[in-house]
């Protein structure tokens, strides 16, 4: 009878006891419909307990086609289209659009209309900013300050809506103009109905109101030790890293990058005015939400130096009844709230365009989510995905 | 008195306190939030104030379908909703409302205290697993993670409330709140522990409690954008109604517990033992309508941890904190 090695059967009992539990990770499917995925985004993660090891986007769900309906709309036409695209701030998303098909037909519009795009514009980038002031500390679990950001939102959404008609979608804009405010006459005709009275007073004092709500929200949100916990820190994204994913707007500024288009593009009269583009340090998800804070006080900022600024003088330029673009292609681009918004119009003469190709700032924003969600956890996947603010209107069109 | 009646009777006084305490405070957190939020809150039901809100609710889930998911362990789902709701009205057995009005004054009532007030755990882990739901079992899997976070300095903080007092029997802990420590100008005065040296202790348990009945700033077993609803995800109808009802209940008695051991419990001063077992209900409704509006104005200004920063607060901060408190405790008990 052989006596068995001691060391050997210590080593087999050891083997015998520590066999390795098989702890395979699980595939977790978030959304389409969940609480926290913006619309209809649909996230397939795999996990390991609570930590994600890869996550892959699917998107599509709230695909509507605009591009290929734009192909038989007339120019005029196509703004309800796009204002459609991302609808927290719909006006903003006329601009690129409409400024794109005046370059190509070579109209100029007038500087009172551009004027007014430009207060309208700035007044979306705040209720655009504002939704994302009060969903973000939903997600975290806070749920007060959506209803205080809300509330402003409301004051802003009923000016704009005091002059284009229109909350959420005015389609506001003309070839070379504006459309008279609501209750006021045809464009062709020569008497038209300006800016409903009491706007200008209406927005200096609601201006005032952001600013303190904005007071409210550092004191709230901000300065709050619990969301200061869940979020500096978590999910940053490094400068280079967000250059090369192609992000824009408050999400590429947060990572250090000064790069704003209201600076850059002369397609509105940002030139004339004096504002800041407040830029963040670490680009964790603390500074996308403070830079964006820091954008609404910038926007207050703006409407009150347009409001000065007012230029008077016609709302719209000289178009021919029949607008007929002449052959050409082009792409105009503008600072869209949630980043860079652009249309690229071709057009092979007639009165509707060939293709009109949008790039969405959300599509670009939201790509960067598998990198940025691998080895997060699954609090702060929802974390990371709020702070990059993406609308799936934006990202799906 | 026959044994079974008596119990009988209590039975239906506990339940009598419970759900109508529960009721009330459902209502209060519908309007002091409603309130925080610059929004009416509930206005119609009921007549004046709507206050009959909480009741339509109750009817409104009575009235939906019991569905149990064809993936869910049937039995442990439906059985879940119920230990969670004992595991609260268990603890309701030994609050004390009066010197006499108690349903068993337990010598070990702190200690029984502590041990059922875990059971809602198991409920919420069995109702978790049982859903055959994934975002269901991390929530459960979150509950009992959460357990491991809460539980050891909630019964250090009443540790040492047990050191100073002396004794683990709710009734005597409050007694020993009404001893006199000193007297003014001939008036006796008597301090609750939260005066006399417990005042960290206090704030550690109710984080703790706070932790253990799932409230924001730790609900992260429930986690509404994580995991839609958590361990409730599966739930409808009656059985829903039952883990809210648990779950206000719980912050009732976890309100009730804080008063008793921190607050003086029904203690009133210049009141002899036979009016009190009048005016100490009272007292401890209004003790308990405090901590109860502490915890709903927490709910609403806070977000809500993550579960690796609770176990880093509990473990990092808490537990020491509660093991120098009863050393503190220890050493004042024998030196004065």
């Amino acid at each position: 009878m052989t006596v068995m090695d001691p060391l050997v059967a210590m080593h087999r009992a050891e083997a015998a006891v520590s066999v390795e539990l098989e702890t395979p990770g699980m595939t977790l499917n978030i959304g389409p419909q969940h609480p926290s995925t913006h619309g209809v985004l649909r996230l397939v993660a795999q996990v390991d307990g609570e930590r994600v090891t890869q996550v892959q986007p699917v998107i599509g769900y709230m695909h509507r086609g605009y591009e290929k309906l734009a192909e038989v709309r007339t120019y005029a036409q196509i703004t309800t289209l796009v204002n459609r695209i991302d609808w927290v701030s719909g006006f903003a998303n006329e601009i690129p659009y409409i400024r794109a098909v005046e370059k190509l037909a070579g109209i100029e519009p007038t500087p009172r209309a551009q004027f007014i795009r430009l207060i309208l514009t700035e007044l979306a980038r705040i209720s655009s900013h504002l939704v994302f002031m009060s969903s973000y500390p939903l997600e975290l679990g806070a749920p007060t300050p959506l209803m205080h950001a809300l509330r402003e939102r409301e004051r802003v959404l009923d000016l704009i809506e005091s002059v284009t008609g229109g909350r959420f979608h005015p389609n506001f804009n003309r070839v070379g103009g504006v459309k008279p405010a609501a209750g006021g006459g045809s464009s062709t005709k020569k008497q038209t109905q300006d800016l409903p009275q009491g706007f200008l007073q209406g927005t200096r004092a609601a201006m005032g109101e952001v600013g303190a709500v904005c007071d409210d929200l550092e004191e709230l949100v901000t300065g709050n030790e619990l969301i200061q916990a869940r979020t500096i820190g978590v999910g940053v994204i490094p400068a280079d890293v967000a250059l090369s994913y192609g992000m824009s707007g408050g999400n590429l500024r947060a990572s250090g990058v000064d790069f704003d288009l209201r600076k850059h593009e002369d397609i509105l009269p940002y030139a004339d005015l004096d504002f800041d583009i407040p830029l963040g340090r670490n680009g964790d998800c603390y500074d996308r939400y403070v830079v964006r804070l820091q954008e609404i006080r910038q926007a207050a900022r703006i409407v009150q130096q347009a409001i000065d600024g007012l230029p008077s003088g016609p709302l719209q330029a000289k178009v021919p009844r029949i607008l007929k673009v002449p052959a050409g292609e082009i792409y105009v681009r503008a600072e869209n709230p949630k980043g860079e918004m652009g249309y690229y119009v071709i057009s092979q003469g007639g009165k509707v365009p060939y293709r009109v190709k949008i790039r969405s700032a959300s599509f670009s924003n939201l790509s960067i989510l598998p990198w940025v969600l691998e080895g997060a956890l699954v609090p702060d996947l929802v974390a990371i995905m709020g702070s990059l603010d993406f609308v799936l209107g934006d990202v799906d069109r | 008195m026959n044994f079974w009646l008596e119990l009988l009777l209590k039975l239906a006084l506990i339940l009598a306190v419970m759900l109508p305490g529960a009721l009330v405070v459902i209502f209060g957190e519908l309007k002091i939030s409603a309130h925080m939020q610059s929004r009416i809150g509930p206005y119609f039901a009921g007549g004046r104030y709507g206050w009959a809100q909480p009741l339509a609710d109750g009817l409104k889930f009575m009235q939906k379908e019991d569905l149990v998911p064809a993936a869910a362990d049937s039995m442990v789902f439906r059985l879940a909703p119920y230990i969670v709701l004992m595991g609260t009205l268990a603890t309701y057995v030994i609050i004390p409302f009066g010197p006499d009005l108690v349903v068993e004054n337990l010598d070990l009532g702190l200690f029984y205290l502590l041990a059922v007030s875990s059971l809602t755990t198991l409920g919420v882990l069995m109702a978790g697993w049982s859903s055959g739901n994934k975002y269901s079992m991390i929530g459960g899997l979150r509950a009992a993670a959460q357990l491991i976070a809460y539980e050891l300095p909630l019964v250090l903080a009443a540790v040492a409330v047990a050191v100073q007092a002396g004794t683990l029997s709710l009734n005597g802990i409050v007694a020993s709140q009404a001893e006199t420590v000193f007297t003014i100008g001939g008036f006796d005065v008597a301090l609750p522990f939260v005066l006399k040296g417990q005042i960290i202790g206090f704030l550690i348990f109710v984080t703790a409690g706070l932790a253990e009945l799932s409230r924001i700033p730790f609900d992260m077993p429930i986690a509404e954008s994580e995991l839609t609803m958590g361990y409730l995800t599966e739930y409808s109808g009656l059985r829903f109604t039952m883990f809210f009802l648990g779950e206000y209940a719980g912050m009732v008695a976890m309100a009730a517990i804080v008063s008793t051991l921190f607050l003086g419990g029904y203690y009133l001063p210049f009141v002899d033992a036979d009016l009190l077992n009048v005016v100490g209900p009272l007292v401890l409704v209004a003790k308990v309508g405090l901590m109860c509006f502490l915890f709903i104005w927490i709910r609403w200004t806070f977000p809500r941890l993550r579960e690796d920063q609770l176990q880093t607060l509990a473990w990092r901060w808490l537990i020491p904190a509660a093991l120098v408190n009863i050393m503190l405790t220890g050493i004042a008990k024998v030196v004065l």
